[in-house]
C-alpha cells in the first residue's frame, strides 16, 4: 500500500449562483502521507471547512481527483462514501455531533457496530478508548450530561473506533473553554504519537501550533504549505522562552 | 520607528516636516505623540551613520530646508528589517509602520509579512507546547511556558486582525 493516506489534485468545489461563480475550493493539490498532522488556517470563508468536507465526502467535488488510502474516491456514490467513511474516516465537529439518545459508550461503539464488529468486541473496544481518553466513568452517561470537554473526548473516542486511516477534525477546540482546550490538545498529541494520521481545521493557534505541518488558505486556494519543525536544540529553545535569544 | 522612517524615505526623499506626516498618517491618533523633535533628532543620527543624506535646498521666502533621500546602505537596512522576524521586542505599532512601509515602498508584500511572521510564531509557539508537555513535573517551568504560550497566542491572533486590514478589497 502507498504511504500516501490522501491525495487530492486539482479538487475543486465551486458554486453558481446568481450568475457569479464561488470558488469555494479552488483546484487544490495536496498529499497526506501516514501519521502526519497536519493543521488548516486561514480566514473566515477562505475554504477551509469546505476542503474538509471534501476530503472526507461529506461534499462532492465539482472537478478534480481525491485518492484516499490509494483507492480513488472522487467518484463514489453516495452509499459508497458512506462505507468508505464509516471505516475509514473519523470526524470531530465542533458541535460535538453525539446521539444524544444514546449514552457515551453507545455513541462510541456504534460506528463499530456498523461495519459489523461484534456486540461484545465493540463495547469492549468502546470502553477501552473511553479508558484511554480519560472518560471511562463517564460511559453511561448521556452526552448532556457531559462537561463540553467530556463530550469532545466521547466524539474522538467515537472517531477512532473503527481505527481509521485519517481523522478530519473541524475546530474541534471551538466549543471548548481553556481548560479543556488544553486536555483535548494533550489527547490530539497522544493520538498522533500513536501513529494516528491527522487533519484538523482550525483559527485556534494551540491547535495549529500542535501539528507537525501548516497549510494556509485564502480564497480557496492553499497559500502556504510548511513543516512546522524548528528543528532548534531544547536548550536553544528554553534561551529562545527566556528572551535571551542569541 | 527608525526603520519606518528609513522605508519611508525610500519610497521618496522628504524633508523633516513631510516625514513626519507621512509617519502620523500611518499611524492615527496614536501619531500624535510623535513629536516633532523625535524625528530631526533621527534624521540626524541616520545621517551620521551613514543611512540617509541631507540637501540644503534653498527656498524663496524661508530659510533652507533640508531633504532627505535614503543611502544605498539604507536601502539595504530597510530591506533586511522587512524580512527580520524577531519578534520578542516589537510592539504592536512597529509592526504596523513595517506593513504601512511595505506597501508604501513595494519591497515586500504586506501580506506575505504577516504570513511569515504567523509561521514564525506558530513554530515558537510549538516549541513551547512541547517543552511544556516534557516539563510537566516542574511547576515554574510550566508557570513560564504558559506565560510565552499565552503571548505568543495573543500576538498570532492580532496577526490574524492585521490580515483583516491589508486584504480588505482584495478578496473577491
Amino acid at each position: 500500500m502507498t504511504s500516501f493516506v490522501l491525495q487530492a489534485k486539482g479538487l475543486s468545489r465551486h458554486y453558481d449562483g446568481d450568475g457569479v461563480r464561488v470558488r469555494a475550493v479552488d483546484s487544490i493539490d495536496l498529499t497526506v502521507e501516514h501519521g502526519e498532522a497536519v493543521s488548516v488556517m486561514g480566514p473566515s470563508g477562505c475554504g477551509k471547512s469546505t476542503l474538509l468536507h471534501l476530503l472526507g465526502g461529506l461534499e462532492r467535488p465539482t472537478a478534480g481527483e481525491l485518492w484516499l488510502g490509494g483507492q480513488r474516491v472522487d467518484q463514489l456514490s453516495q452509499t459508497g462514501w458512506a462505507r468508505l467513511r464509516r471505516r475509514s474516516v473519523g470526524f470531530v465537529f465542533q458541535a460535538f455531533h453525539l446521539v444524544d439518545e444514546l449514552s457515551a459508550v453507545e455513541n462510541v461503539e456504534l460506528p463499530a457496530l456498523l461495519v459489523g464488529v461484534g456486540r461484545r468486541q465493540a463495547r469492549a473496544k468502546a470502553l477501552g478508548l473511553l479508558e484511554r481518553l480519560g472518560v471511562a466513568n463517564r460511559a453511561g452517561y448521556l452526552p448532556d450530561r457531559l462537561s463540553g470537554g467530556e463530550r469532545q473526548r466521547v466524539a474522538l473516542a467515537r472517531a477512532l473506533v473503527n481505527q481509521p486511516l485519517l481523522v478530519l477534525a473541524d475546530e474541534p477546540t471551538g466549543n471548548l473553554d481553556s481548560a479543556a482546550t488544553a486536555e483535548i490538545l494533550r489527547l490530539f498529541a497522544e493520538v498522533h504519537e500513536a501513529g494516528q494520521t491527522l487533519l484538523v481545521v482550525t483559527h485556534d493557534p494551540r491547535v495549529a501550533a500542535s501539528a507537525d505541518r501548516l497549510l494556509t488558505m485564502r480564497d480557496g486556494s492553499i497559500v502556504e504549505d510548511v513543516r512546522l519543525e524548528s528543528g532548534l536544540s531544547r536548550l536553544a529553545l528554553l534561551a529562545q522562552v527566556a528572551g535571551w535569544e542569541p | 520607528m527608525r526603520e519606518a522612517m528609513l522605508a519611508l524615505l525610500a519610497k521618496e526623499p522628504a524633508h523633516g516636516y513631510e516625514l513626519r506626516q507621512r509617519l502620523t498618517q500611518a499611524l492615527g491618533p496614536i501619531g500624535e505623540v510623535l513629536s516633532p523633535g523625535q524625528v530631526y533628532i533621527t534624521l540626524s543620527r541616520m545621517e551620521r551613520a551613514g543611512l540617509v543624506r541631507g540637501d540644503h535646498v534653498p527656498q524663496s521666502a524661508a530659510p533652507d530646508k533640508k531633504v532627505y533621500e535614503v543611502t544605498a546602505e539604507g536601502r539595504e537596512h530597510v530591506a533586511s528589517w522587512l524580512l527580520d522576524l524577531s519578534w520578542p521586542k516589537v510592539a504592536p505599532v512597529d509592526f504596523h509602520l513595517k506593513l504601512v512601509a511595505a506597501a508604501a515602498t513595494g519591497l515586500a508584500d504586506p501580506v506575505s509579512l504577516i504570513d511569515a511572521q504567523r509561521r514564525d510564531l506558530l513554530r515558537r509557539l510549538r516549541d513551547v507546547q512541547h517543552l511544556a508537555r516534557d516539563a510537566s513535573a516542574d511547576e515554574d517551568a510550566i508557570l513560564i511556558l504558559e506565560g510565552t504560550a499565552l503571548r505568543l497566542q495573543a500576538d498570532i491572533k492580532w496577526l490574524e486582525a492585521c490580515e483583516r486590514r491589508w486584504t480588505t478589497g482584495r478578496s473577491s
